[in-house]
This record gives C-alpha cells, sequence and structure tokens, in this order.
C-alpha cells in the first residue's frame, strides 16, 4: 500500500455529489439575498465604516450621557417586567381554561362537546397571540398610542401572554392528573382542585419558565426601542442613524452587560425559586 | 434532628419569601417610573380610533402585482434565514474550535478568547446587527442576511463547542497516535459523531431564523418586514394588511411543520 492509497477517502464521490447539490440550492438563495460581499469593500463604503468604526473606541462616558443610559437602561428593564406582569394576566386564564386537566365531565368518558369547544377555542387563542411578532404589535401600536412605552409594554404583553399560555397549559396537563381528579371527583371545586392538586407539581416548572421569559423580553424590549417603545433600543436606534459611533459602542456595552446580568439574575431565580 | 430540619426548611421558605418580595418591589417600581398612557390606550374615543384604525386593514390588498411582490418578499425572507443559517453553521464550527477543549493534552489558549466572542455576538440581537451592518452594506436583504448569520453564529458556536467537548475522544486519539493531521482527525473522527447535533442544532435555529427574518426586514433589511414598515409609513393599510397576513401564514407553516417533524422524530 503506497501513502497515496492510504489517504484516499471511500467515500469522496457521494460527498462531493452532495455538496454539489448544495451548491446547485444554494444559488437561488444567494441571488434572492442579493449577495454581494464584495460592495461592503467598496471604497465609499469602506470610507464611511471606517470612520464608524473609528469612533467606536473610546465610547462616549460623560456623566450626563450615563446618567442617561442608566435611566434608558431602567426603562428597558420596566417595560420588560411591565410586558411580562400583562403576558402573566393573560396567560393564566388561558392556560386554566385550556387545561384539560380541570374538566368534569371528562372525569366519566369523554369530555362534553361545548368545554372541548371551549378549550380548543382558548388554545387557538394563544397560538395566534404568539404567531404574531412583539415587533409588529409594536409598529403598529405606536401608530395608536404614539411613540413610548404603552406600545411596548402591550405588545409584550400580547406575544407573551401567548407564549406562557400555551406554554402554561402544556405544563399543567404534562402533570400526574390523579390527584387533581381525585380532588375533582369528591367534589372539590375547580379552583380547589388546581391550587391542591395541580400547582403543587407543576409550580417549580412554571415558575422556571416565566422567569426565563423575563429574560427574553428584556432582550425583546430593546429590540422594540428601534419602532419607538422607548428605552436602550430607542437611544441605540438614534446613535446609529447619526452616525455617532462612540455613543453606539458604549450603548452596546452596556446592553451585552445587561444582557449578562439578565442571565445570571435569571438562573440565580431559578435556583431559589425552584 | 427533626427541629434541625424544620429550621432549615423555615429560613429556605423565607429565603424565597425575601425573593417574592424583591420581585413584587420590582414590579411595583416598574409601573411606579413608565408613563404608561392607560388612559389613552382604553379611553371611549381612543378605542373608536383603534376601531377605525383596525377597519382600514379591510380588505386586505389582493391584486395580482402586489400578490406577486409579496410573494416574492416572502421568497426573499426564506433565502434570507436559510443562507444565514447556513453561514451560521460554517462559522460556527469554526469558532466552536478553539473554544473547546477537544482533548486533554489540548492547550485551548483560545478558549477565552473564543468563548467571548460567541458570547459577544449572541447578546446582540438579529435586529441590531442589521442596524448597524446597514452602515456597512446598504439597505436591502444583504445586511439582513449577514445579521442572522452573526447572532446565529453565535448561538451555534457555544453549541457545537459543548458538543465537541461531550465527543468520544477515543476515535480523534486512536486517529492521533498514528501521526494522522489535526484536519483529518476532525474529519473523520470527530465531524461524525458531533454531526447528528450540528444538523439538529442548525435546523432548529433555521426555524428561529425564518420568524427573525420576516421582521428583521422593519429596520431596512430586506424580505417582508422591509415591505411591512414601508406600506405601514406610508398608511397603505390595506397593503399592510397583506403583508401581514404572509408572516402570518409563514410563521405557522414553520410552526405547522416543525411540529409534524417533532411528532415524527419522536415516535
Amino acid at each position: 500500500m503506497t501513502a497515496v492509497a492510504a489517504s484516499y477517502d471511500p467515500a469522496w464521490r457521494g460527498r462531493v455529489g452532495v455538496l454539489l447539490l448544495a451548491a446547485v440550492l444554494l444559488w437561488p438563495a444567494l441571488v434572492w439575498t442579493e449577495f454581494k460581499p464584495w460592495e461592503v469593500f467598496d471604497a465609499q463604503s469602506l470610507k464611511s465604516t471606517g470612520r464608524f468604526l473609528r469612533d467606536f473606541v473610546p465610547p462616549r462616558h460623560d456623566p450626563e450621557f450615563l446618567h442617561l443610559m442608566l435611566l434608558q437602561t431602567w426603562r428597558t428593564v420596566a417595560i420588560a417586567t411591565d410586558g411580562l406582569v400583562l403576558a402573566f394576566l393573560v396567560a393564566v386564564p388561558l392556560a386554566l381554561v385550556s387545561s384539560a386537566q380541570m374538566s368534569i365531565s371528562s372525569l366519566s368518558g369523554r369530555m362534553a362537546r361545548g368545554p372541548y369547544a371551549l378549550r380548543q377555542t382558548a388554545r387557538w387563542a394563544a397560538i395566534v397571540l404568539r404567531s404574531i411578532p412583539e415587533l409588529v404589535w409594536a409598529l403598529l401600536l405606536v401608530r395608536v398610542v404614539g411613540l413610548g412605552p404603552t406600545a411596548g409594554v402591550i405588545a409584550i404583553g400580547i406575544t407573551y401572554g401567548g407564549m406562557l399560555g400555551k406554554v402554561y397549559a402544556e405544563i399543567l396537563e404534562s402533570g400526574e392528573a390523579a390527584g387533581t381528579q381525585a380532588l375533582l371527583r369528591n367534589g372539590a371545586g375547580r379552583l380547589q382542585a388546581f391550587f391542591y392538586g395541580t400547582l403543587p407539581q407543576c409550580s417549580t416548572e412554571l415558575v422556571g419558565y416565566t422567569v426565563y421569559r423575563w429574560e427574553c423580553a428584556i432582550r425583546s424590549s430593546v429590540v422594540l426601542g428601534f419602532v419607538g417603545a422607548g428605552g436602550l433600543g430607542q437611544e441605540l436606534d438614534n446613535a446609529t442613524k447619526m452616525f455617532a459611533g462612540a455613543e453606539v459602542s458604549a450603548i452596546l456595552i452596556i446592553f451585552i452587560a445587561l444582557v449578562a446580568i439578565a442571565d445570571r439574575m435569571s438562573a440565580w431565580l431559578r435556583k431559589e425559586l425552584g | 434532628m427533626n427541629v434541625l430540619a424544620e429550621q432549615v426548611f423555615a429560613r429556605a421558605r423565607c429565603r424565597a419569601c425575601w425573593v417574592y418580595a424583591g420581585l413584587v418591589a420590582l414590579v411595583v417600581a416598574s409601573f411606579w417610573t413608565l408613563d404608561l398612557k392607560w388612559r389613552e390606550f382604553l379611553a371611549p374615543d381612543a378605542l373608536v380610533t383603534m376601531a377605525r384604525f383596525a377597519g382600514e386593514f379591510f380588505p386586505p390588498q389582493m391584486s395580482a402585482p402586489f400578490l406577486f411582490r409579496t410573494g416574492n418578499a416572502l421568497l426573499e425572507t426564506l433565502a434570507m434565514s436559510a443562507l444565514g443559517t447556513l453561514i451560521a453553521a460554517l462559522l460556527g464550527i469554526v469558532v466552536a474550535l478553539p473554544a473547546s477543549k477537544t482533548s486533554a493534552d489540548d492547550p485551548a489558549l483560545f478558549k477565552p478568547l473564543a468563548r467571548f466572542m460567541l458570547n459577544a455576538l449572541r447578546s446582540i440581537p438579529e435586529l441590531v446587527w442589521a442596524a448597524l451592518l446597514l452602515i456597512a452594506a446598504g439597505l436591502g436583504p444583504f445586511p439582513g442576511t449577514l445579521a442572522l448569520a452573526l447572532h446565529t453564529t453565535g448561538v451555534l458556536g457555544r453549541l457545537f463547542a459543548e458538543s465537541l467537548e461531550n465527543a468520544t475522544p477515543g476515535p480523534a486519539f486512536a486517529l492521533r497516535v498514528r501521526g494522522v493531521s489535526e484536519l483529518r482527525v476532525f474529519l473523520y473522527a470527530t465531524l461524525p459523531q458531533i454531526w447528528p447535533q450540528v444538523v439538529s442544532y442548525t435546523l432548529y435555529r433555521w426555524e428561529n431564523n425564518i420568524r427573525a427574518a420576516a421582521v428583521l426586514g422593519v429596520v431596512g433589511a430586506g424580505g417582508l418586514g422591509q415591505m411591512l414598515s414601508y406600506h405601514l409609513a406610508l398608511f397603505q393599510m390595506r397593503e399592510t394588511s397583506t403583508v401581514l397576513l404572509a408572516m402570518i401564514i409563514l410563521v405557522a407553516l414553520v410552526d405547522a411543520l416543525s411540529y409534524v417533524a417533532r411528532q415524527r422524530l419522536s415516535r
């Protein structure tokens, strides 16, 4: 055996064939996305990018600016928190109505038709709420309530309400049904059965998921700022539009730090409340 | 013994109480400090305005040329998400290699640096990347694709790095002791092991990226989002409504497909 034969890959034909096929499939995607990386490197574009990036160092850090940033960071967190509270208020009734464990008619045979229809409606309502991204809601709501945090809070409330509602219902149904059903059979009310039968098994998971979503809401509330919902995102949008590199880099650093802190906080909360 | 257990239990419970009290304080402070305009949102005349606003969306613009344009934007969105995810998967593997300690005698000198880079890429959302890239790459789907690629590189790179570290070192070691080059060790021992995870993570991110690509255009980065913000800015509500419908259908289709795929695969 020579060295050439030893390094021969018996499957090369198949591999090259798959790669070629992928390249052919990829071609339309490159055309559709106007994939022209060389345009980034033409002289004019490089000049403006260079000027923008040179401004990044040092980030702006005068007291007045930092004070404003502190305020806007708090607003970002507050928008996320308020939005999540609103989402929670939307999600709890949706989840309670759509959870099949709360069904009394299904204790004896099939669920009755009326309650079944109601449960499916609640389930679909959650899916529909969640299927429109919060950014689109914010874009539309800014027209109605004007610029400012209200649009952001309601947008997060609607989309996250759907998400939480759907996942809460799934978590509630994944639990052991026996305890809840025993309570219901013995004449407990639905809420009693929920609080003493279902909730104790699922509370850790429910809290964990809610805290995780709070973390997502913080990231999302920054993005919502780009359509005028206030907070860090709006500042970043303004700074980018004015080519203020020093401000952009400062806001990016604050934002990365905020996400990291929220990440830690959420891990800590999940441990503490679990 | 029992008393001690009870004390520990009581203290643990009270810790949770304090945490909950803190959370309530956070919520109260958040509502207190934000200038939320509930009155403007819920007042009767505001509701009338809102109803009129909602009414302007009907009927959606369904003329053939407009539907054709919307369909094009939809394809553009899909292409952006697919290409962005593919680039991210390739870059993700490239960065995941220095970001992981693959064998016991791997010095992993660049691990902290590579991990930091991945974290930075990941913690900036696609939309923010798109807004920044508009400066370098101009308007259109190209900066959108790059934005998706950058954020997703951060996400996938981290996941790939973890798969690399969890791969069994045996096969790679067997090749390495025979003097096979590092590139071949990776291609013939490590990559085949992590391949299933690479594929499933990439598909999962693609699903997310389709949703993200649909709204990315709001800052001017192509696809359905750009059409949406364009027609909304011109107050062409019937056109806006068609684009919204296309978006909802796209998201619903992706959701349904992924649900079916999951059911199939987990059976």
